[in-house]
């Protein structure tokens, strides 16, 4: 399973890269990281829509995740990408907004990594 | 003769003195000399044997006159006719004397005495006419004194007026000062309030930014933690089977996560610590601040502080700090007010730029630093609309706002115009209708 990773914090690569090494490993998953939304939507054209879940970040500068989902589920239909927001501030505004744009699911930070890696698990399955 | 000087010299006496009022005795006499002389020049023209005598008595009143000018001090004024008639009493003794004594000789030199007495006729009328003429010139010039002493007196007068007028304006000028005074104070406490509000606005601004700056850190704080606890866990496995190149792998991993702990730990403390000295009353104590640092944390801060104000707010931000701008001497948290405002600003514009739906507007706002010579740059740019140009000069004047009331203090530019001032720098704006705007901020090293 290839995983999109938008996150304007770059730690977030090493943080998910140690969290998920033995699915790493195994090759069970394979992640990707892009620091914008902007990034994201280069990477989706020049890969060619590899990635099928896209976990990204609503608060970023720039192109915001709430844009970024809005194009991808308009852009990319047959068959959608499965998207992911994560963002730092849980409210009810941003979660109406993300699944009214098309998310898949709404996490919030700090994100918990066993429920995260159970749902990744479920939606490769 | 003499009788005629004698009714002209009672009846001018009299007339001058008013002797009738101010002394009736000396006036009884003079209207005995003035009757008598009028008697006299009856008898004389009737009874031509009565000339020689007449002659004498004549004489001898007109000398008693004299005299009696002379002596009596009530007569002091009219002094002049002593020296005027004095000539014509000599002349007529003489002429008397040599009648009585040789009337031959007096026959003879008749001619003469006439002549003489002429002379003194006209010598006594002489000088009577330059005495009166004197005492004209002298009653003037008391009158001009006597006027100048009024104007004096009206002039002394309006002098004390003016001063209990002065006295008054000065009382009302003084209560007027204290007035001022009072409510200049009243306007600086005022102003004081103000500027602390202000900053406790933009604190307000601030706190979510703060906020989202503190739990990404300490996310990653937590985070980064669990990882190392289940890196810890394995490598103790890995131990257990004696697999040094794994142990070794996972001690690399664990010292690197050790590594982004303590640098969020530090981020969050940096954050922490730049809101307290943002809250906090400026000591005014200036110290060696990382300029870059300091820029990208206040950019970082309006962004999520903005964010989280406004869901839908969003824009690009670059920095492009030039690394040998180093530490420079400033107070760190009167120029973070500054690039808080400035930054703040560029993220309103840009963002009310966006709200028109101008196609393919992207909203950017860029904070640059460049060490230049003797001075470092630091430049806050958007791509707004830029500020209009009726407007332009403005903007650093206090209270200027062209948000709506009760939205901004309008005192943002101007507190940091004073700021920069007081750090001995400049401040100036560059801006292009549609276009953007750049503040430029200049800091002496």
């Amino acid at each position: 399973m290839k995983i999109l990773v938008v996150d304007d914090e770059t730690d977030i690569q090493a943080l998910f890269v140690q969290r998920f090494r033995k699915e790493i490993k195994a090759h069970e998953m394979e992640f990707s990281f892009v620091y914008s939304g902007e990034q994201a939507l280069a990477f989706m054209n020049d890969h060619n829509h590899e990635a099928v879940l896209i976990l990204s970040d609503i608060n970023m500068p720039g192109m915001s995740g709430l844009e970024l989902l809005k194009k991808i589920k308009q852009k990319y239909e047959n068959p959608p990408p499965v998207v992911m927001m994560i963002t730092a501030y849980g409210d009810e505004e941003n979660y109406q907004k993300s699944i009214s744009y098309g998310a898949d699911d709404f996490l919030t930070k700090p994100l918990d990594f066993s429920l995260l890696k159970e749902k990744l698990k479920k939606i490769a399955v | 003769m003499t009788y005629i000087i004698i009714i002209i010299l009672a009846s001018y006496i009299r007339r001058t003195l008013k002797t009738a009022v101010t002394m009736p005795e000396w006036n009884k006499w003079l209207l005995w000399f003035f009757f008598g002389s009028i008697l006299m020049l009856i008898m004389e023209g009737a009874v031509s044997r009565f000339k020689v005598p007449g002659e004498w008595v004549g004489t001898a009143a007109l000398g008693s006159i004299l005299y009696i000018l002379y002596s009596k001090k009530e007569f002091e004024s009219q002094r002049f006719f002593i020296s005027a008639l004095l000539p014509f009493l000599v002349v007529e003794i003489i002429t008397s004397t040599a009648t009585l004594v040789s009337p031959g000789f007096a026959a003879r030199w008749h001619g003469w005495f006439g002549t003489a007495e002429t002379f003194a006729v006209l010598w006594a009328a002489g000088s009577w006419l330059v005495t009166r003429k004197q005492q004209k010139e002298l009653r003037k010039a008391r009158e001009k004194a006597f006027e100048e002493e009024q104007n004096n007196k009206v002039i002394t007068q309006m002098k004390a007026q003016l001063e209990v007028q002065v006295a008054e304006r000065t009382a009302e000028l003084t209560r007027q000062k204290e007035e001022l005074e009072h409510a200049l104070t009243e306007l600086k406490s005022t102003q004081a309030q103000l500027i602390q509000s202000e900053k406790m606005a933009s604190l307000g601004e601030l706190t979510a930014g703060i906020a989202h700056e503190i739990q990404n850190p300490l996310n990653f704080i937590n985070n980064f933690s669990e990882v190392n606890q289940e890196l810890l866990e394995e490598l103790r496995q890995e131990i257990d089977q004696g697999n040094l190149e794994e142990v070794k792998t996972l001690a690399g991993d664990i010292i690197s996560n050790q590594e982004k702990i303590n640098h969020h730990g530090k981020r969050a403390d940096g954050i922490v610590k730049s809101m307290l000295q943002h809250s906090r009353k400026s000591t005014g104590q200036q110290e060696l601040v990382d300029i870059n640092a300091l820029c990208d944390e206040y950019l970082r801060l309006s962004f999520h502080g903005l964010r989280a104000k406004d869901k839908s707010f969003n824009a690009k931000f670059e920095t492009d700090l030039d690394p040998a701008v180093g530490k420079i001497r400033i107070v760190p948290q009167e120029i973070g007010r500054v690039l808080l405002n400035l930054i703040n600003n560029a993220f309103y514009a840009v963002s009310d730029k966006k709200q028109q739906n101008v196609p393919g507007y992207e909203p950017s706002v860029t904070v640059s630093t460049k060490k230049t010579g003797n001075s470092v740059t630091i430049c806050v740019g958007d791509n707004g609309d830029g500020i209009p140009e009726n407007i332009r000069e403005k903007i650093f004047q206090p209270f200027f706002t062209t948000k709506q009331a009760g939205q901004g203090t309008g005192l943002g530019l101007s507190l940091s115009y004073d700021i920069i001032q007081a750090h001995h720098g400049t401040i100036h704006v560059e801006t292009k209708e549609g276009k953007g705007t750049q503040f430029i901020i200049t800091l002496p090293i």
